[in-house]
């Protein structure tokens, strides 16, 4: 039995089902919160600390996407404080691998940089990292930029959930954390790998993308990925 | 009362930024009345004078010369602008960050090369072992992100700083 609860966002009263997350019930009601790593479909994992919201008699900042809501929780979306925190783990992702937008297949179509954009972000106030990594071309169709990846995982869970072959991890800790095929084999090397390309297509930003195309012509296509998995409910 | 003085620069950048403020085509006649370029590619002068009231620097801090000129830039102007990725996130510039200068130069002049092998020291200054953003060299006040930016957000800037208002530029422009 589903149990219906109200709740508030932004001080405006909606009804939701009890078991579904503030991120999902904002996104049904048209409240925007920001977020990188979750994607519908997709399990939530609460790791790129986009959709933090306020919740009252909360003291402290709750990620939107795995907090389930329940009747009576008022819920604030925007502020000071959340608007400081995004900017700051967006600049955060910038400054730890080299994202030069500029030669990026998906420049003007990628989430971090139109996040970037949308938080007034016009420069980054840490200092860079410029790490040296690596780029996996050994796959035939696809390729693997490491300097432009933000470990969201939404790769990972893609393979896992959706296509069920689970290629993808991430390796180490910290700031050396890496994303992996196959326990450090290389991809085109990879002997679970269906070549289905929805990693590819779920990637939120330039690091994996279709060979072939040149700066600023790779579109993905998530919500394609993301309809599997709401095509397959109820069976 | 004199007009008020701009400056621009080069650094370790395409010059597609500069190009990008000649592309305001007619408009920087607008920006010439409120102003006088005092110093950049564009100018004659030979030193960056002092006295400057807004300096525009495009371009990523990568050399000894780049270093020098934005220190002089930043100590001789009262604002400073950083024009374009490359002097905002170090850019394309700074995709050497991760070589060793050493071997990038023979990669390039020895190995790479088959008339006149050696890598050159004369008359070129030496590299620093990293590109920077023109921030981690030297105080900037005003980011103007993009590749290039475009010529309206530059010339937004310069009317903006020249008329007294703080530059609102947040949301208008991307990286690349």
């Amino acid at each position: 039995m589903t149990e219906k609860v109200k709740i508030r966002i932004d001080g405006e009263v909606i009804a939701a089902t009890a078991g579904q997350t503030i991120l999902e019930v904002a996104r049904t009601n048209s409240k925007y919160i920001p977020a990188l790593c979750y994607m519908e479909g997709l399990s939530a994992v609460g790791s790129c600390r986009l959709c933090m919201v306020e919740v009252s008699g909360v003291a402290r900042l709750l990620p939107a996407c795995t907090t389930p809501v329940q009747e009576g929780l008022a819920v604030t979306t925007s502020s000071e404080q959340l608007s400081n925190y995004r900017k700051m783990a967006l600049e955060l992702m910038f400054a730890e691998r080299n994202h030069t937008c500029a030669v990026c297949v998906s420049s003007g179509h990628c989430e971090l940089q139109s996040l970037a954009q949308d938080h007034g972000i016009t420069h980054i106030r840490y200092p860079y990292n410029f790490p040296k990594l690596t780029v996996d071309t050994t796959h035939p169709r696809y390729v693997l930029d490491h300097n432009r990846c933000i470990l969201c995982s939404r790769c990972v869970r893609t393979c896992a959930e959706i296509e069920g072959a689970h290629v993808w991890d991430i390796a180490g800790r910290g700031i050396g954390s890496r994303l992996v095929s196959e326990l450090q084999r290389p991809w085109g090397e990879a002997t679970t790998c269906t070549s289905c390309g929805k990693c590819v297509q779920a990637c939120p930003t330039g690091a994996m993308a279709e060979k072939g195309w040149g700066v600023e012509e790779m579109t993905k296509k998530k919500a394609a990925v993301s309809r599997l998995t709401s095509m397959r409910e109820g069976q | 009362m004199d007009k008020p003085k701009i400056g621009t620069c080069w650094l370790d950048g395409c010059s597609g930024c500069h190009m990008s403020l000649l592309d305001a085509d007619e408009a920087i006649i607008g920006v010439l009345k409120k102003a006088d370029i005092v110093f950049g590619p564009l100018v004659d002068a030979q030193e960056w004078p002092v006295g400057v009231d807004v300096a525009v620097i495009e371009g990523a801090v990568s050399s000894q010369d780049d270093l020098k000129l934005a220190r002089t830039a930043r100590a001789r102007s009262k604002v400073v602008v950083a024009l374009g990725d490359c002097a905002v996130t170090g850019n394309v510039p700074s995709m050497r960050n991760g070589i060793p200068t050493r071997k990038l130069l023979e990669r390039v002049f020895v190995e790479g090369s088959t008339e006149g092998r050696g890598v050159p020291t004369d008359g070129v200054p030496a590299l620093l072992k990293q590109a920077s953003p023109l921030q981690e060299a030297i105080k900037v006040d005003v980011h103007v992100p993009g590749c290039p930016p475009k010529p309206g957000a530059i010339l937004q800037v310069l009317t903006d700083l020249l008329e007294g208002r703080e530059p609102g530029l947040g949301g208008k422009l991307r990286f690349g």
